[in-house]
C-alpha cells in the first residue's frame, strides 16, 4: 500500500505523551518483527524533521533530504539495539541523526555512540529519572528549554541545532568564550533540576 | 583504578551531546565517558535536549516516499554492535585509535622529557604525550578548549592532582604548570581546539627547539 501522506500541524502535537508513546510503540514493532508499516509511519513522522535538523546544521536541501534518509534506514537496520525502557524514540533517532551529522557534514569521526554504546557502564549506575515514563521526561526538557532566558536559550539552540563549537558561539554572538560557557551551565542546571528530583 | 575525581564540564558535555564539540575534544570527551558513568548518565540526559529541540522543529517535506523495506529484511544490524576493546589503561574509543596498549605507541621525542604520538583528528590537535618523572611542565593557559586525560600515573597543579580516568576541562583564563609524578611520570591524552595556541601547552613546550 503506497500512499501519500503530508502532515499538517504535526509541531503542536509533537510533545503530547501520547504520540511518545506512539513512536515508541512503532519504534518497538519495528524491533520486535520488522514491521514495515510501522516503519512506514516513524518514515513520515521523523523524516521531515530530521531533513529540517540537517538544514539547520548548514545541509543544502539535497545533502539534507540524503541524511534525512539515511537517519531513517539506520533506524530500520538498528531498531533492535532500541530499548524501550532506555529512552524515548525521538532521542534515540537524534542520537542517530547527530552521529551521520557529524560524520557527513563536519567530516568528523564519530565519537559518539548510540544510546546503547552506554548500556554496559549506565547499568551500574541507573538513572535516578529511569522510574519516570521516557514520553514524561521529553516532555519535560521541552517545557524547561521553552523557559529558559533567551540568552541561555540561544546558546543551547546554537551548540544543538547549528552545530556551533564554544568559540563558534562566542564569536557569533560576539561574548566571551566564558560567558558563553557560563550560560550553557546554567541552562543545563535548569534543565537538569527538571528531570530529576535530587543533586 | 582510583575513583574518578575530576570530571568534564557541563558545557563540554552540552557540545559533545550537541555533535559541535571540535573533534580532537570530542575524542578526548568520547574516552572519558567511556569509564566515567557519572559523565555517561550526564551525556545521556543531555541527548534529551537535543531531542525535545528536533521534536521542536518544523518539518521539511521529503522528496521521497519511504523506501521499499520488504527486500531488506534480512539487513538488520541484529544486536551485534561493532565491538573495540579497550584495556584497563586504554578505553575502547582511544584504542580504536592507538591499539590497547600504551607501551606499543611509536613514541617520538619532544622535549627534554617529554614525548609524543599524534593522533588524526579533523579539527584541533589531538595527542598522546609521555612525562618523565617529576617533570614540570612549563607555565601556559588555555586560549582555546583544552582537554586532557590522564591515562597513566599523573600529575599535579594548582587544580589538583589527576590520576588516570581524571580529566582536566580547565577554564582559558586558567594557567598552570603541571608536575608529573615524581616516581612514574603520567602518560595523557591531550586535545586543543586551535593547532597550536601561542599561549598553549604544545607550543611552550618547543619552544626551546624551535626557537619560536
Amino acid at each position: 500500500m503506497l500512499s501519500v501522506v503530508t502532515f499538517q500541524g504535526r509541531a503542536h502535537s509533537a510533545s503530547r505523551p501520547e504520540r511518545q508513546v506512539r513512536m515508541a510503540d512503532l519504534l518497538q514493532r519495528v524491533a520486535d518483527r520488522r514491521d514495515i508499516d510501522a516503519f512506514r509511519q516513524l518514515y513520515v513522522a521523523f523524516g521531515p524533521r530530521v531533513k529540517s535538523y540537517m538544514m539547520r546544521q548548514g545541509a543544502d536541501p539535497d545533502t539534507a533530504e540524503e541524511l534525512a534518509q539515511e537517519t531513517l534506514l539506520a533506524v530500520w537496520r538498528k531498531a533492535q539495539l532500541y530499548a524501550a525502557d532506555k529512552g524515548s524514540a525521538t532521542t534515540w533517532i537524534y542520537t542517530i541523526a547527530r552521529n551521520l551529522r557529524i560524520d557527513r557534514l563536519r567530516r568528523e569521526f564519530p565519537w559518539q555512540e548510540l544510546p546503547e554504546g552506554h548500556a554496559e557502564t549506565a547499568s551500574d549506575d541507573p538513572l535516578p529519572d529511569e522510574a519516570v515514563s521516557a514520553a514524561e521526561r521529553q516532555i519535560k526538557v521541552r517545557t524547561a528549554l521553552a523557559q529558559l532566558p533567551s540568552d541561555q536559550h540561544e546558546v543551547v539552540a546554537l551548540s544543538y541545532l547549528e552545530g556551533l563549537s564554544h568559540s563558534e558561539i562566542a564569536q557569533r554572538l560576539n561574548l566571551p568564550l566564558g560567558t558563553v560557557k557560563s550560560r550553557m551551565r546554567l541552562a543545563y542546571q535548569k534543565i537538569r533540576e527538571t528531570v530529576e528530583d535530587l543533586k | 583504578m582510583t575513583p574518578i575525581t575530576h570530571h568534564l564540564d557541563d558545557a563540554t558535555l552540552m557540545s559533545f551531546a550537541a555533535g559541535s564539540l571540535p573533534q580532537a575534544l570530542a575524542a578526548v570527551a568520547a574516552t572519558h565517558i567511556a569509564i566515567c558513568p557519572h559523565c555517561a548518565r550526564e551525556a545521556r540526559r543531555l541527548d534529551l535536549v537535543g531531542a525535545a529541540l528536533l521534536a521542536g522543529l518544523g518539518d521539511t517535506p521529503l522528496d521521497q516516499p519511504a523506501p521499499v523495506m520488504a527486500v531488506r529484511r534480512q539487513e538488520a544490524d541484529g544486536g551485534g554492535k561493532t565491538q573495540s576493546t579497550g584495556s584497563a589503561e586504554v578505553p575502547a574509543p582511544l584504542a580504536r585509535l592507538v591499539g590497547p596498549d600504551l607501551d606499543r605507541v611509536p613514541w617520538r621525542r619532544m622535549a627534554l622529557g617529554v614525548w609524543h604520538h599524534r593522533l588524526p583528528s579533523g579539527e584541533g590537535d589531538l595527542r598522546l604525550i609521555k612525562v618523565a618523572a617529576g617533570r614540570r611542565m612549563p607555565a601556559h593557559g588555555h586560549g582555546g578548549a583544552e582537554l586532557t586525560m590522564m591515562l597513566r600515573g599523573s600529575y599535579s597543579d594548582v587544580t589538583g592532582t589527576y590520576h588516570p580516568g581524571d580529566v582536566a576541562d580547565l577554564d582559558d583564563d586558567i594557567e598552570h604548570a603541571p608536575v608529573a609524578d615524581p616516581a612514574v611520570g603520567c602518560i595523557c591524552l591531550i586535545a586543543s581546539e586551535k593547532p597550536a595556541h601561542f599561549k598553549g601547552l604544545i607550543p611552550r613546550l618547543v619552544q626551546p627547539l624551535t626557537g619560536l
